[in-house]
């Protein structure tokens, strides 16, 4: 007949977010190292040549880390004041970095001094890049200029006087030399061309620029200022595409995912965003303890390093996926593909008699005492599995079925100090989780009923109830809190919705703002 | 308003067949139960059912087999008669008018030719005092026989068949009603009381529920209202008795039954488990558990090799001596009322309503039998009394059955109510529904109406409760997350804080129409904006209905004050009402029409209308006694064309319902019932052979397979008779000699002719024949089929080559043509007779 129906243990829905495929991705990471720098990082670049050393520039040095490495492989600290933007040439070969004391210098990935010295702005040079061609230097100073430099004279090239305030960020093509884009704290991003010498778009953001990235098609442009980051068409002359506010401080930084399908964002108030560059919706964040300064993505997304206000550099490592640890660890022996189908393609003969086997279906243990009605054996295995795993919806499950079945008060009757001890443990722990509350108020209320009698004979049990009993008033206290705030809710719902002709049923009932909060609960089996 | 006699209301299924015990036959093929108003006869091995033996008028209250005769069975019934029947031809054989209510029969061995029945104490008319009678039947010829002699045996006993019982192969009757167990000695005519002590100041009731006799030895087992059941023993005399009492059940024993050999003793309550206790060793027993339903009757057969148990649920179940299941007959489930709205599965095109507690059931409405039943709550069920269960309490398909919700509630005396929404996704692979989400507590009260949106493009369902809201539920598509497709709440609507009672979508889902007590609010699906709102005269909505079709602009609504409302939603405006307490409006999915079924002075009326003009299009009169609760509109399988005005709207759907008695009616016109009547004589088999799907694809292949073979080997017996039996060898014998050509000529003719039909006899058996031959040959078979005809047909024409005969050469196609004229008939000699003169 028809076999035992096991306990249906409910399913809670996870509150927070739901997993997508980008949680997946980008939780897939180890937990984060961290390296404490002298001063705020400024600049973080990866160099494009494996096996992907990066620069962080911070105070007045740049540190070269390897990969996994968490000491510097080289340090350059030739700097008279905090140096800025320390960027790797497309060959990995040159790196660059702009200063302070106005001076920019060049230097050999493997020497120590300073290859050349571009000197001719006049305040700090914030900004200090390689042209796509490897051969020019854009650099951006607070002087309100942008210069190119020729590496091999070391000469100016061009000095571009369009700006009128700080110019904090700056970016070279990487499809045509003569190309770069620069952000200004005159709230205006202006588009270079060095062949005819001077801005060919100009676009305004708004706000104090910070930072600006190229799309690798380089038909789009992203700017980051204030808490806007803005995406901007340049084949339709700089026509703002999207306005995207998702920080509540200034971003500082941007950086895109190794395919480019998704845009990072870092910012003052702790935050890295990912977004979907198709949609432009965040499809993760990541929080920080500081301020963010500086982020960078190794390629392939192989770590996400992050510099802070406070000095601390903050690199995390995507975790080995399973089949590249499979090649790197003793494959398993597992038994022959044979033993598993042995006998599973045989056809029975005409003559066979065929014997079918039960098939046994395994009952949990607190299942198999409910099959045979010993209500109490189940309830304490129930107990005995929340103390071993930690899940009380197992129990509260069981709580419950006892209670369906009408047979409750007879599981939590007839107890001794130490069984009640751990009953009232289990309540204590979760009667007033809002999941379970229904149930086990139910189940409490009965072991009060029936043990108020033997109050005041076990120490343990009665300091147990004290705590069940503050446990409850607060809680009571929480609820009362509560209800007021949604009945001030109400009251300002009400003055602020425009009146109609017809109400509007979804905010107009005296407790529409509850719905959301005490929504229906939701699972899927 | 006229009433159409074409149109019938007709019983179609779901009584109950577990009324009554039901009879296992000496051979262990057939079982044989009392259902409704007639006795049904299934295969105990396919659980289909052979017979349905119908001759009563009124409830079936008994069914025993003829212990003179294995192969028939005795029948009683409340209409005062009891039938006799040869059960394995499905034929009445006799029919004994005893004219009072017979609330059971009984028989034994011992007594052949009298049945023991129980009826009502004839001198106390109003009094419901029973007894227990012996009727002695008249060995008569006739069909109906009137019997009168009625000798009382017992009286005042139970009306529970169970509680009467024959001992020892009939030398006594044992019968036990309250704390009272009477037994009656034939062969001494006496009768002997035991009591038993009321228990009922300990708090237990400790009454007789049933008893059973050992089949061999002086033992009668009871069962008893608390549990117990006791052996009694000795019970010969008044005073030294003894009992033994044995303990399981921890509710009433319902039923007591000895295997034939007396070794096992069987008993069954509201656990539903089956117990079988070992004779004289009590402390063993054996159990089978979880049987679904509250056995009430258990029943063994002649040879001990099958038991079955009746249960509650309106279940048969065939259990093998060893314990273990191995068919189940099951029907329509109707324990307490039908909570969920009748509904027809898209998909399998079954009736669906609730069945055992927590599940759901499909019945199919052509066969008269429960398909499956899906379990809505999954929760192991409880057999205990007063106990709270889950119960389905609603449901919904969407058009094309791919998605179900389901709606289980429990009242608990104490706390709140608890109530799932479930939701269930068709699985192709499975062919059943798979539950896809559960919402726990949808809504903070009762829910009182459910439907999906008919639209296609998207899948939403809006429940309404008595909380005063109503939600939209959508199904959300995850495809960026790991979860598969859920539903959720996407909308909360109400107006102001009125209850909502009724929903209804417009047949292409623009339209949705709420009914909050008095108010109609018509909102729009896509966006949720509250369109308009029709008002109500007094009183509370009950039913509301969008036409459909050609009267897709009407809406029609009927309140709990006899109104019955149709607005035009152009116009906004009431186009026509009338006063009618209409108790259920049904539209019909595939027409215009609506049914409104109106209850009036006790019984109800069915008005058939299209929305566009208040005139019925079809009404009849009290077609069922109390209120009509449920009622579908069930589509067909196969189109009626019947022009008939008042039969029209019969053409695409049926319309089933549901009476006050959980009787499944519908109406059928006469064409329908002709075609019934001849589609049930077709299948009409051979009871030899038990009756499954296969044999009614297989067995009558074969059967036309035989005939045909017949047919072919019955023309050449008739072939070979001709020659004796014709009238031209009759006249050519009879014909003066003178007259006749000569002998030589005829005669070489003629036994040429004898020569060519045995060689074309022989040609038919076989087949090595030469091609040309047997060409001929299947031609001439096929004449064959109208000897008489071709005989009169060559009279006429035969002269021509008759007269070339005479010729000694004859060119090859003649020859042909003359054999195959010789090979017809020998007439060609009365024609040359008749030419002759």
């Amino acid at each position: 007949m028809a076999s035992f129906k096991p306990t249906k243990i409910q399913i809670y829905p996870k509150l927070g977010e739901k997993v997508t495929q980008d949680t997946l991705y980008w939780r897939n990471y180890k937990a984060p190292v961290q390296i404490k720098e002298f001063g705020a990082v400024r600049s973080i670049d990866f160099s494009p040549i494996a096996p992907h050393n990066y620069a962080v520039t911070a105070s007045t040095r740049i540190h070269i880390y390897g990969p996994f490495s968490q000491e510097p492989v080289k340090t350059f600290t030739r700097f008279k004041d905090t140096a800025y933007s320390g960027r790797f040439r497309s060959d990995g070969q040159l790196l660059v970095a702009g200063c302070e004391d106005s001076v920019v210098r060049l230097f050999d990935v493997s020497g120590k001094v300073a290859l050349r010295m571009f000197k001719g702005h006049t305040k700090g040079v914030h900004v200090a890049d390689f042209t796509s061609d490897s051969y020019h230097i854009l650099t951006c100073s607070d002087d309100y200029t942008s210069c190119l430099w020729d590496i091999p004279n070391s000469t100016e090239l061009t000095k571009y006087k369009e700006h009128t305030d700080y110019i904090r960020c700056g970016a070279t093509s990487k499809l045509n030399k003569d190309l770069f884009v620069t952000g200004s704290y005159d709230h205006t991003l202006k588009l270079f061309d060095a062949r005819v010498q001077k801005s060919v778009m100009t676009m305004d953001h708004n706000q104090p620029v910070e930072c600006v990235l190229f799309y690798p098609s380089e038909g789009l442009l992203v700017s980051a200022g204030g808490r806007y980051v803005k995406v901007w068409d340049l084949l339709k002359r700089g026509q703002p595409l999207v306005s995207l506010k998702n920080h509540h401080k200034t971003v500082t930084s941007l950086c895109l995912s190794g395919n480019g399908q998704r845009l990072l964002s870092a910012s003052l108030d702790r935050h890295v965003k990912v977004y979907n560059t198709t949609n432009y919706k965040v499809v993760h964040n990541f929080d920080y303890t500081a301020s963010i300064l500086s982020l960078a993505l190794a390629p392939e997304d192989e770590s996400v390093v992050v510099g802070m206000t406070n000095g601390i550099l903050s690199i995390k490592h995507r975790k080995i996926s399973e089949e590249k640890q499979e090649a790197i660890g003793q494959p398993r022996r597992r038994p022959v593909f044979r033993v598993f189908v042995k006998g599973r393609n045989n056809i029975p003969k005409q003559e066979d008699f065929l014997v079918s086997k039960p098939v046994m279906s395994h009952l949990a243990k607190y299942d198999k005492q409910l099959k045979r009605f010993n209500v109490s054996k189940a309830l304490d295995t129930a107990l005995e599995s929340w103390k071993k795993h930690r899940k009380p919806e197992i129990t509260v499950a069981v709580i419950k079925e006892l209670d369906r079945r009408g047979t409750l008060k007879n599981a939590l009757a007839g107890r001794d100090e130490q069984n009640l001890s751990q009953l009232l443990n289990f309540l204590i722990g979760n009667v007033v989780d809002p999941r379970f509350a229904s149930v086990l108020v139910n189940a409490t209320e009965m072991i009060l009923d029936i043990y108020h009698a033997v109050v005041g004979q076990s120490s343990v049990v009665d300091r147990q109830l004290v705590r069940l009993q503050e446990l409850v008033e607060r809680e009571i206290d929480y609820q009362q809190d509560l209800l007021e705030v949604l009945g001030m809710l109400d009251t300002l719902f009400a003055s602020i919705l425009p009146r109609k002709g017809l109400p509007c049923p979804s905010n107009s009932g005296p407790n529409g703002l509850a719905e959301g909060h005490s929504g229906p609960q939701m699972k899927v089996s | 308003m006229v009433e159409h006699a074409a149109i019938r209301v007709v019983y179609r299924g779901g009584s109950k067949i577990n009324f009554r015990e039901p009879v296992i036959t000496n051979d262990s093929r057939f079982l044989l139960c009392g259902s409704g108003e007639s006795v049904k006869v299934y295969s105990t091995s396919t659980e289909e059912c052979v017979h349905d033996l119908k001759g009563h008028t009124d409830l079936v209250t008994g069914v025993v087999l003829n212990p003179s005769n294995h192969l028939q069975a005795y029948s009683c019934s409340a209409d005062g008669t009891v039938r006799l029947w040869d059960f394995t031809d499905g034929i009445l054989i006799k029919t004994f008018i005893i004219g009072y209510h017979i609330y059971s029969i009984h028989v034994s061995e011992k007594h052949l030719g009298v049945l023991f029945l129980v009826v009502p104490m004839a001198n106390e008319k109003g009094s419901d005092l029973l007894q227990l009678v012996a009727v002695h039947l008249p060995r008569t010829g006739d069909q109906v026989v009137e019997t009168s002699e009625l000798s009382a045996v017992l009286c005042d006993v139970s009306p529970n068949p169970s509680a009467v019982s024959f001992g020892t192969g009939g030398e006594y009757i044992a019968a036990a009603k309250g704390l009272q167990l009477e037994v009656f000695f034939f062969k001494k005519q006496k009768s002997y009381r035991f009591f038993l002590k009321s228990g009922m100041n300990k708090g237990v009731n400790n009454s007789f529920t049933c008893i059973s006799c050992h089949p061999k030895e002086d033992c009668i087992a009871s069962g008893h209202a608390d549990g117990k059941i006791r052996l009694w023993r000795n019970f010969n005399q008044k005073k030294e008795y003894t009992y033994t009492t044995m303990h399981w059940h921890h509710n009433s024993v319902n039923t007591l039954r000895f295997t034939p050999e007396g070794t096992n003793l069987l008993s069954g309550g509201i656990e539903s488990v089956l117990v079988q206790w070992r004779y004289t060793q009590e402390n063993q027993k054996d159990f089978l558990p979880r049987l679904g339903a509250a056995i009430t009757h258990i029943a063994v057969s002649p040879d001990g090799s099958l038991f079955c148990t009746s249960h509650a649920d309106n279940k048969i179940t065939i259990i093998q001596s060893s314990i273990k299941v191995s068919a189940i007959i099951q029907g329509l489930v109707e324990d307490d009322g039908v909570q969920t709205d009748l509904m027809i599965d898209p998909r399998s095109k079954a009736l669906v309503l609730n069945g055992k507690p927590g599940h759901l059931q499909f019945y199919s409405l052509h066969r008269d039998k429960q398909l499956y039943n899906l379990d809505i709550v999954q929760q192991e069920y409880i057999h205990e009394q007063g106990l709270d269960q889950f119960q389905v309490v609603k449901a919904a398909f969407d058009t094309h059955g791919d998605w179900l919700a389901t709606v289980e509630e429990r009242r608990q005396n104490r706390s709140e109510l608890e109530i799932n929404l479930k939701f269930w996704a068709y699985d192709e692979q499975t062919q059943s529904f798979v539950l896809n989400t559960t919402v726990t507590t949808p809504h903070e009260d009762r829910i009182t109406a459910m439907c999906f949106s008919p639209s296609p493009e998207t899948t939403l369902l809006v429940t309404t409760s008595l909380d005063g809201h109503f939600k939209a539920w959508l199904l959300a598509d995850h495809s960026d997350t790991q979860e598969s497709a859920s539903w959720s709440c996407d909308f909360v609507g109400g107006y102001h804080l009125l209850k909502p009672g009724c929903l209804c979508f417009s047949a292409d889902g623009s339209l949705l129409a709420l009914g909050f007590q008095e108010v109609v609010t018509v909102w729009s699906p896509t966006s949720w904006e509250l369109l308009t709102t029709l008002s109500q005269p007094p009183g509370a909505l009950r039913d509301l209905c969008f036409g459909r079709l050609s009267c897709s602009k009407y809406l029609l609504g009927t309140s709990t004050q006899n109104q019955l409302c149709c607005w035009n939603l152009l116009t906004c405006s009431l186009e026509w009402n009338t006063p009618m307490d209409v108790s259920l409006l049904q539209a019909d999915p595939l027409s215009e029409n609506m049914a409104a079924f109106c209850s009036q002075s006790g019984s109800t009326d069915l008005f058939v209308f299209k929305p566009s003009e208040p005139r019925p299009l079809y009404s009849k009169k009290a077609i069922c006694t109390g209120k009509v609760e449920r009622a579908i509109f069930a589509p067909r399988d196969q189109m009626l064309e019947s022009s008939d005005e008042h039969s029209q709207w019969l053409n695409r759907s049926q319309l089933y319902f549901l009476t006050q008695h959980m009787d499944l009616m519908t109406f059928s016109t006469k064409t329908e019932e002709d075609r019934l009547l001849a589609s049930s004589k077709q299948l009409m088999v051979d009871d030899s052979v038990a009756v499954t799907p296969f044999y009614l694809l297989l067995g009558k292949h074969k059967q036309e397979q035989q005939e045909k073979q017949e047919v072919l080997n019955n023309p050449l017996a008739e072939r070979t008779q001709l020659p004796q039996g014709s009238i031209a060898i009759k006249e050519l014998l009879e014909t003066p000699a003178h007259v006749l050509p000569s002998a030589s000529f005829l005669c070489s003719m003629f036994v040429r002719s004898l020569l060519m039909s045995n060689s074309s006899t022989r040609g038919e058996g076989e087949p090595a024949e030469d091609e040309m031959e047997s060409e001929s040959e299947e031609v001439d078979s096929d004449e064959e089929a109208d000897p008489v005809h071709q005989r009169q047909d060559l009279c006429g024409s035969a002269p021509g080559p008759v007269e070339d005969v005479g010729a000694p050469a004859l060119s090859k196609a003649q020859e042909r043509e003359l054999r195959r004229v010789r090979k017809f008939d020998h007439s060609w000699l009365s024609s040359l007779v008749d030419c002759k003169p």
